[in-house]
């Protein structure tokens, strides 16, 4: 995992090197400071010596600006060198999610593919800066001050060496038992933020049964639990700072008392052992050391945190889109639009009891008209979403215009193949924007011409802005209907061989529907259509028409011959045409 | 610092003083806590402020005089070391219980704050809901809240813990010597002015920062869910090229705040240290030179011990206003935060004068009904009048609307002139374009929307004067888009009717036809739901929704849609279900399908907010007007 996430660090790896180097500095200074302020005292202000105090005031503030120096440069780097792996890493996801297939997509949720571009990412970011200012800082202070010590005295050095595992035993514990309650508090999270959502969603629900009290009561059950969870974790952080304080004054007294007693004992002189102003940068190398020990405690916690964002984010990276354009010799040209399916069987999952299409075969002519019905669940989307191969077959074989779709250029078959899927969305920006998508290139003309095909230029017209204008985030500023017709003329501008519509009418007026039927029918004679509806008015005169039920075509044939029939297809034009005019 | 976290912080959100008062208000339910809290911070911090004055004590009154006795005695040190060591013992405890205090204060105040934002949220009109993106309510949920949760349970103990110390420390100074503090106090002041840049530039940066979050955020939701989109029109390339764009800004944002972020600390640090070099200077001159020193403690020379201590101090007076200089941006963030929660608790909640109330009914033995407690399967509509008497109507389920004029903004009238008359147990049917007004009615008969001019009535009482949650109750309800909740099928269909015992559960979902694939479940009517139902099929929910409305026993029932997402082979199936529910009730159905409204009572043609045509089938058709024209597809509405 780490080695995949490391990875993504590439330019700015320098900053990774030189962050530790310049805190490294750092350090060296700050440990040099006291050592050089103890000499002040001893030679300096002990002794009355002017000249010496101010030469080594000068020293003491040329290391002071020098560590500042490092420090800021420090600081710098590791704010680049993260900000920088956390901008890979959204790219390298990002980038890699669109390569997904439609079966990569569904097995990550869309809110779990953004809380890993945003929040993970954030928390990888702030880890991996912990890391390379603080990870290092910690174990060179602490080399550095313990060998500044020892240097002075040996036995009050000790002292607080003892304190040093004493400590970190103590951060490390309070950490493990800190973490699985998080743990259980982010959990809860996750039940609240779904519990308010779900009553944003259905708030029209609640307000209608006067269900509102009952709702305020299953929240604060979630919220009670957060409630209890959170103070239960911060509780037990609470005991950091008083361990820290602990040590630190422990430290402090005691070398003091010793302190004192050795000094007294040498006369202060620092020849023979220790002197005043010794004592106090020992002082300071125990606080030093000590607080070392708490940054590098509260790196250890962020580590721990980020762990499993960084699982999140790794997934995401190591996810193989499983459909891709052959290597080579892959054709770049769709002939025709016909449609082959040979012997397909189709699941989404190996694990599945039940294929979701059963050993399907179907032949369509270029050019025709298809019109597919069937019940909910009986796999009408799933049989067309193979047509430009957004999933790949287990057994048998697609074709399109006579060639395997697997050995197709993805990009040429899709380009060929127009998709207008079921839930569909319009992105924020303008109509003429939108529809370019269909085709960047598109002139004004072509465009107006698609939107007259999918009977849209109507209330585009209407608009004070026409084409101009805005549509908001999911195309919330416009009708069910006028929605799906911009999204049928976004996909006419692609002039493809083939068209489908996968129920893409369905909040369309019979009346408006029919007329998009028949511009088909004139306007692109030699695009293959086919019509998934659920209104049999939308595929009455189809060429053929192919009746689904639970994965199998059940009947397949035109209008007139599935009406003899008797089947499905008579039962589902007579229960929608019951009790009207004889004829519609 | 003076000058306020506003003019530090320069573009950051402004801070109000309402904000921080009524922030501080939720703290009085814990006033006893509080003040505990407040208490232990000032011996934690006398306590912290203590170490450095013991370094003068040890050096002026043990070491110094100890040196020169040849005969020296330990035991004053011993007293003064084990007196210190019971001080910061009692400072220990005291980090530790408000360390603890805090927590429970902290994550209370959050408790209370989301469920008064739930419970606040709940009374809300739907008109909020309707003109606010579900996104921008949840964030007053999360970030909003998180960010809050930050200051109140760090930044803000931390910050007083900080000023405590400050002040602690300062009297110290004042009390070793009162020259050197005047020093520090100009040094400190040059160093605020250092601090207040950095801060400045960082806070500017992390407003960036959060803004370039939010458009990346709103970037990948929009993308992320039309993901399927993308592929199907190639268009991979351009959305990376999108996102790379966005990725830059951010990166740029972020890197400069957390530039600034970083440095203040080695800043701050260093620049102590310099601090420390100036006193240690001009302590030795003043001591050298003999000038006489004087403070709290009194005059008399400047010895070893007090600038030692002197230095000490200086140093721990810097850390604390690194803190406080630190803490400050997630400070103001968090108000920024807070205004956001109060302008949703300042959201005017949905106006409610009803006084009629539905209430258990039964007949007397004269034959009038009368108020009862237990459930008898008769409701009546409760009418206090004026002059204290009380009368009861009986819920038929009658709904009439005189001439209702309605707009959702006050300059576009979307209905016009509407009336009707919905008898006991009709059927009426609204046919239409979309946006021609047909749920805007089912709006209007809810009270989820208020009508602008005319009158609704309900079984003869003007529903304005009905309390809305006795309307609603007596109104089903079942719309395209089905909301279920996260729970058992069994406690989504109980929904519709909180004490419904199983098998009225189970015979709602027989009424409704879903029992059948219900018990074809695995775990049956246990089965748990997730989020939002899915895993079913869209008729199934729509099987579910049915039974809770059917639970619910409504007399009158309101179905927008509800077929509309289903493919006819089902919707026979739910159709069944749905003719069941509508048996003996008044039923407003809206439908795109003719095939659903063909049996209705009466059909309404709606265009552009007014009733075109009205009556049944057979005599629409025979009028060959606008209906003939959309049922034979002659006609296009839009």
């Amino acid at each position: 995992m780490l080695k995949t996430l490391s990875k993504c660090i590439r330019q700015y790896k320098k900053y990774a090197i030189l962050t530790p180097l310049f805190v490294a500095f750092e350090v060296l200074l700050e440990v040099i400071i006291p050592r050089i302020m103890s000499y002040l005292i001893d030679y300096g202000i002990d002794d009355g010596n002017m000249p010496y105090i101010l030469k080594a005031g000068l020293v003491l503030f040329f290391s002071a600006v020098m560590s500042l120096v490092f420090g800021v440069l420090a600081g710098r780097t590791a704010a680049q060198g993260s900000c920088g792996f956390a901008a890979n890493l959204r790219h390298d996801m990002y980038a890699n999610i669109q390569d997904f297939s439609f079966s990569n997509i569904d097995k990550f949720s869309t809110s779990s593919l953004i809380t890993r571009l945003t929040t993970d990412v954030t928390n990888v970011q702030m880890a991996y800066q912990m890391i390379i200012r603080l990870a290092f800082r910690c174990p060179i202070m602490l080399i550095m001050a313990s060998v500044m010590s020892f240097m002075i005295d040996i036995d009050l050095s000790l002292i607080f060496i003892a304190f040093v595992p004493f400590l970190g035993t103590g951060l490390v514990l309070i950490a493990l038992k800190a973490h699985p309650r998080f743990v259980r508090v982010f959990n809860t999270y996750d039940k609240l933020n779904e519990s308010v959502q779900e009553n944003l969603h259905g708030i029209r629900v609640v307000k209608s049964f006067d269900r509102e009290d009952y709702e305020i009561d299953k929240f604060k059950k979630v919220s009670d639990s957060i409630y209890k969870d959170f103070s239960k974790a911060e509780k037990t952080v609470a005991f950091n700072m008083p361990l820290m304080q602990l040590c630190i004054y422990s430290c402090m007294l005691l070398i003091s008392w010793f302190g004192a007693r050795a000094v007294v004992a040498c006369g202060g002189d620092q020849q023979i052992g220790l002197s005043t102003g010794e004592l106090m940068s020992l002082i300071m190398y125990s606080m030093q050391i000590l607080s070392s020990l708490m940054a590098f405690s509260m790196v250890f916690v962020m580590i721990i945190i980020s762990r499993a964002s960084a699982r999140r984010i790794y997934e995401v990276l190591v996810e193989k889109s499983d459909i891709t354009s052959p290597e080579t010799g892959a054709v770049s040209e769709v002939k025709d639009g016909s449609i082959d399916f040979d012997n397909v069987t189709f699941y989404y999952s190996k694990s599945a009891d039940k294929p979701v299409l059963d050993n399907i075969n179907l032949h369509i002519k270029s050019g025709s008209t298809i019109g597919i019905v069937g019940g909910t669940g009986s796999s009408k989307s799933s049989l067309v979403q193979l047509i430009p191969r957004l999933y790949d077959v287990p057994e048998g074989s697609v074709k399109v215009g006579g060639i395997d779709v697997r050995n197709y250029d993805l990009v040429t078959l899709r380009d060929n193949v127009a998709m207008v899927l079921q839930k569909n969305t319009l992105f924020s920006g303008t109509i003429k924007e939108n529809l370019r998508w269909g085709n960047e290139n598109a002139s004004d003309e072509e465009i107006k011409r698609a939107c007259s095909l999918a009977c849209a230029d109507g209330f585009i017209e209407s608009f004070p802005d026409k084409y101009d204008t805005y549509i908001e985030q999911g195309g919330t500023n416009v009708s069910g209907g006028q929605r799906q017709r911009l999204c049928i003329a976004r996909a006419l501008l692609k002039n493809p061989r083939i068209l489908i519509l996968d129920d893409s009418t369905s909040a369309v007026d019979t009346a408006t529907d029919a007329h998009i039927r028949h511009a088909f029918k004139n306007e692109i004679p030699n695009t293959t259509k086919i019509i998934i509806a659920q209104r049999i008015a939308s595929v009455k005169d189809a060429d053929m028409i192919i009746v689904m039920d639970d994965g199998k075509i059940c009947e397949a044939g035109d209008h007139d011959s599935l009406i003899k029939l008797g089947g499905i297809y008579c039962e589902m034009y007579t229960s929608q045409t019951k009790g009207g005019s004889d004829d519609e | 610092m003076n000058k306020g976290p506003k003019d530090i912080l320069g573009e950051l959100p402004k801070v109000n003083k309402t904000t921080i008062k009524r922030l501080l208000s939720y703290l009085k339910a814990y006033k006893l806590h509080c003040a505990f809290v407040f208490l232990c911070i000032i011996v934690s911090a006398a306590s912290g402020a203590l170490v450095s004055l013991f370094i003068q004590s040890l050096i002026d009154d043990y070491i110094t005089p100890l040196l020169r006795d040849s005969s020296p005695d330990f035991s004053g040190l011993l007293r003064a070391v084990l007196t210190m060591g019971v001080i910061y013992l009692f400072g220990i405890l005291a980090t530790l219980f408000y360390s603890r205090t805090m927590a429970t204060v902290s994550q209370g105040v959050l408790k209370k704050i989301r469920d008064e934002m739930f419970s606040h949220m709940q009374t809300l009109p739907i008109k909020y809901f309707d003109t606010h993106t579900h996104g921008d309510i949840m964030s007053h949920f999360t970030s909003d809240t998180d960010t809050m949760s930050q200051m109140i349970s760090q930044a803000l103990p931390n910050i007083l813990s900080s000023i405590m110390m400050i002040v602690a420390v300062f009297f110290a100074m004042l009390y070793l010597s009162i020259p050197l503090t005047l020093f520090v106090i100009i040094a400190l002041v040059l160093i605020l002015l250092l601090i207040r840049v950095i801060t400045g530039r960082s806070g500017r940066n992390f407003a960036r920062q959060q803004q370039a979050i939010g458009k990346i955020d709103g970037y990948i939701e929009e993308m992320i869910h039309g993901q399927k989109v993308i592929k199907v029109f190639n268009h991979e390339q351009k959305a990376k090229e999108g996102f790379d764009e966005l990725n830059e800004i951010l990166n740029d944002s972020s890197t400069k705040a957390h530039s600034y972020a970083n440095i203040l600390m080695p800043t701050m640090n260093n620049l102590g240290f310099v601090l420390y070099v100036v006193i240690a200077v001009a302590g030795g001159a003043i001591a050298l030179g003999g000038v006489t020193n004087f403070g709290l403690s009194g005059i008399g020379l400047l010895t070893l011990g007090t600038i030692a201590s002197f230095l000490q101090l200086s140093r721990n007076i810097i850390n604390p206003i690194a803190q406080v200089s630190q803490q400050i941006t997630s400070v103001v963030m968090a108000l920024a935060g807070a205004s956001r929660i109060f302008e949703l608790l300042d959201e005017k909640p949905e106006e409610d004068n009803g006084y009629v109330t539905l209430v258990n009914a039964k007949y007397n033995e004269n034959g009038e009904i009368v108020e009862c407690k237990e459930r008898t399967g008769i409701w009546a509509w409760k009418h206090p009048h004026s002059d204290g008497s009380i009368t009861y109507t009986r819920l038929n389920g009658e709904v009439c609307l005189y001439d209702v004029d309605f707009g959702y903004t006050s300059d576009k009238t979307v209905l016009h002139n509407i009336t009707l008359y919905a008898e006991k147990g009709q059927k009426i049917a609204f046919v239409g374009a979309t946006g021609a007004g047909k749920t805007t009615i089912t709006n209007l008969i809810n009270r989820f929307y208020d009508i602008a001019d005319g009158k609704i009535r309900y079984d003869g009482i003007n529903i304005n004067k009905i309390k809305k949650a006795d309307l609603r109750r007596s109104l089903g309800i079942v719309l395209q888009d089905v909301n279920l909740f996260t729970g058992t099928v069994m406690d989504n269909i109980r929904y519709g009717k909180l004490d419904a015992t199983d098998e009225e559960c189970i015979a709602a979902a027989k009424l409704a036809n879903a029992d059948g694939f219900i018990r074809m479940l695995k775990d049956g009517y246990n089965t748990v739901l997730k989020g939002d139902g899915s895993g079913f099929s869209q008729g199934q929910r729509q099987l579910i929704s049915i039974a809770r409305a059917a639970v619910a026993d409504p007399p009158v029932m309101i179905l927008d849609e509800a077929t509309s997402s289903i493919d006819t082979r089902t919707e026979a199936i739910v159709q069944r279900g749905m003719d069941a529910l509508m048996e003996g009730r008044t039923v407003f159905v809206i439908a795109h399908r003719l095939s659903t409204v063909k049996n209705a009572d009466v059909i309404m043609v709606l265009e552009n907010g007014r009733i075109i045509e009205r009556g049944n089938h057979e005599k629409l058709i025979a009028q060959k007007g606008q209906y003939y024209r959309l049922y034979t597809g002659a006609f296009e509405l839009e």
